[in-house]
């Protein structure tokens, strides 16, 4: 499998943030996309996962199943966790797994992986900024998508907890998933790829 | 110093405990002899038996009003002195002030159909009614969307304050209104003076729906108490994870 | 058809839960349908006369103010992101969204409603009727309320924006369910013409919704 970005460029509010982007990414490889705040980090990744259009350039994704949208062959974790405060912890993470057309019962799997098990019933209202980060990392391992797309994937994340992430995204990429990922400093994939963000 | 005691909420658990029971039982010996009374009260001349569902619908306004009423001090306990108890107390007598008003107006309502000849009539008193009922309904409302106890608590205290004010003035304005549109000749509802032989069984029946109110709201409280304490420790459970994992 | 029902329990959960909004349509219609005795005057010839105008109107207001929130949560969450990549298309989303709000905020105020035209003293008899306008009308305004709530999220403004967009287009709407409801109470016209256009006006808004909300999404919340 193999994401092909070709002359890829982006308008965000009538200004031009980035144009003539191309970059490939075969199976088993992570990227990481560095760049100062305001050169496209976030916008790249909402490109790939479709949420945001591109102004030129395509976007293909080579082999994988043929019938199914780039989207929705992506997880995306964004900024926000999308989870329900008034909702438990399994009552929200099984409503993204079905919703994702996946079984459910590899929630309880998903949450040991994040190491939440032991808070299923609880109200999501009562977790800890990281404890809802972790929740949603869990959606990634409870639905089998190809290409992981990270935004600041280690944010609000102890030390213990980034260790864990690091091992989710080898053992993604062991399995023949694709990493694209937005971060500062180092998330704990040594052998990325990165590609430098310059204003345009 | 027994208040302090009191306004511990574990000493409040072990006191409510040991009160509810005898509480239960005097409730259930006041109903018995007032409904005794009340079956031998006099049909009313003009009414017949349903001057009967007086007896159920003057204590349950009584009470409606009673619950705004304690709501309005429990809100000064929660604002002024910061009583641990008061804005439990608060919030348990909301429901079931809210619960008599229903009953007032429904009972109000069947009352009307055979004195009125229809099932609901804006009479100044009912209106009134009505409206401690929507601003009941406003109060609960503020609990439901209160994700965080204490923080509801806050803005309901300051809801039932400003109530509180407002009800003299709504009651002014509704019965102004009432009199602008009605004349005086339509009947009044209790206008005469009652027979002693309804008073007394009517006297019973409040005395008992009072109790009974104390009761209910004791056990509600309790309930809360206890929630509340079930909340804490599933935070601490939470937090205790995250410092295990 | 597993994230269909996904979606629809999760919505009437969260709607039912600690901090939802299920009952307070209901709660704001009954409010509306009480003050309006007190501009107009308790004159319970006039009230029964007036009473089906009443409860569409309050019923109108109830269902568009109770949509202000549906997408604007899942905005701020992240949630819509993710709605948006699922294997369910968009507009199915997006309806099965507006019908979780119709059960939990729509079919509260058509029960209610009954009630209500007691305190109006609308006759008993056509209570049923009435209640079956609104059944059937509901639906109309959710769906077309669903637009508003879209554009609203999209344009990042809430509140009375809502009701000013979408306000002119359930005109039609009101205009056939209280012809609707008067013909059944008052015998004067037909039921059965208004009735139908009403049902007619509810199947379009059921198809033509979704699709116009969905396309607002998407163009507007890149």
């Amino acid at each position: 499998m193999r994401l092909n970005a070709e002359e890829l460029a982006c308008n965000r509010g009538g200004r031009e943030v980035f144009r003539g982007l191309s970059f490939a990414l075969s199976s088993g490889e992570a990227m990481v996309i560095s760049g100062r705040n305001g050169a496209g980090k976030s916008s790249l990744l909402r490109m790939i996962a479709g949420l945001v259009r591109c102004a030129a350039g395509q976007l293909t994704l080579d082999g994988g199943e043929r019938d199914t949208p780039l989207a929705e062959q992506c997880h995306y974790l964004g900024h926000q966790d999308a989870m329900k405060p008034s909702l438990t912890v399994s009552e929200n993470l099984q409503f993204w797994t079905e919703f994702f057309g996946a079984r459910t019962h590899t929630i309880e799997s998903a949450l040991q992986a994040v190491g939440l098990a032991a808070l299923t019933d609880l109200p999501a209202a009562y977790l800890s900024a990281g404890q809802r980060r972790r929740l949603s990392i869990a959606r990634l391992v409870s639905v089998q998508r190809p290409i992981w797309l990270l935004d600041e994937p280690t944010s609000a994340l102890d030390s213990p907890s980034q260790k864990r992430l690091a091992e989710l995204m080898q053992g993604h990429l062991a399995g023949g998933g694709m990493i694209v990922a937005a971060a500062h400093g180092p998330i704990g994939l040594e052998r990325a790829r990165e590609l430098k963000l310059d204003p345009a | 110093m027994p208040i302090i005691d009191f306004a511990n909420p574990t000493r409040f658990l072990t006191i409510a405990n040991r009160a509810l029971p005898w509480l239960i039982a005097v409730t259930v010996i006041v109903f018995a002899i007032g409904l005794f009374y009340v079956m031998n009260a006099p049909d009313d001349y003009q009414q017949g038996a349903t001057v009967k569902i007086m007896f159920l619908h003057v204590p349950a306004a009584w009470l409606g009003m009673l619950g705004w009423g304690l709501m309005s001090v429990a809100a000064l306990g929660t604002l002024v002195w910061r009583h641990p108890l008061a804005d439990v107390a608060g919030k348990a007598a909301a429901p079931i002030g809210a619960a008599f008003t229903f009953i007032c107006l429904v009972t109000g309502s069947l009352w009307g159909r055979p004195t009125w000849g229809t099932y609901w009539v804006w009479d100044a008193r009912l209106t009134s009614m009505l409206v401690l009922l929507l601003l009941y309904f406003g109060v609960l409302a503020l609990y439901w969307t209160a994700e965080e106890p204490s923080r509801g608590a806050r803005a309901a205290a300051i809801l039932s304050l400003v109530g509180a004010v407002n009800l003299p003035i709504i009651k002014f304005s509704v019965d102004w209104w009432n009199t602008l549109h009605q004349p005086a000749s339509v009947f009044r509802m209790g206008g005469s003076t009652i027979d002693p032989a309804l008073l007394t069984p009517l006297l019973i029946m409040a005395l008992a729906f009072t109790l009974l109110f104390a009761t209910l709201h004791l056990a509600v409280m309790r309930n809360e108490i206890l929630r509340r304490r079930v909340r804490s420790m599933r935070l601490m459970q939470a937090q205790e994870l995250a410092e295990a994992t | 058809m597993i994230a269909f029902n996904a979606l629809l329990v999760r919505d009437m959960r969260l709607a039912i839960r600690v901090g939802g909004g299920a009952l307070m349509g209901a709660l704001f219609f009954l409010i509306v349908v009480t003050m309006m005795p007190f501009a107009i005057g308790p004159d319970l010839a006039l009230l029964a006369r007036i009473g089906p105008a009443i409860l569409w109107l309050g019923a109108l207001l109830a269902s568009l103010l109770a949509l202000d929130r549906l997408f604007a949560t899942d905005h701020e969450d992240g949630s819509l992101d993710l709605l948006m990549m699922g294997a369910l298309p968009l507009e199915l989303s997006v309806a099965t969204k507006a019908i979780a709000h119709w059960l939990t905020t729509g079919l509260p105020l058509v029960v209610i409603a009954p009630l209500l035209g007691l305190m109006l003293n609308v006759e008993l008899h056509a209570m049923g009727w009435l209640a079956l306008t609104l059944l059937v009308g509901t639906p109309a305004l959710t769906f077309i309320g669903l637009v508003g709530a879209a554009l609203a999220v999209a344009l990042r403004r809430g509140g009375l924006l809502l009701a000013v967009l979408v306000l002119p287009l359930t005109v039609p709407v009101l205009i056939f369910g209280v012809a609707a409801a008067n013909a059944a109470l008052f015998g004067a016209t037909p039921f059965g013409p208004p009735f139908t256009i009403l049902c007619a006006l509810t199947l379009a808004s059921l198809v033509l919704g979704p699709i116009a909300a969905a396309a607002a999404l998407r163009h507007g919340l890149e």
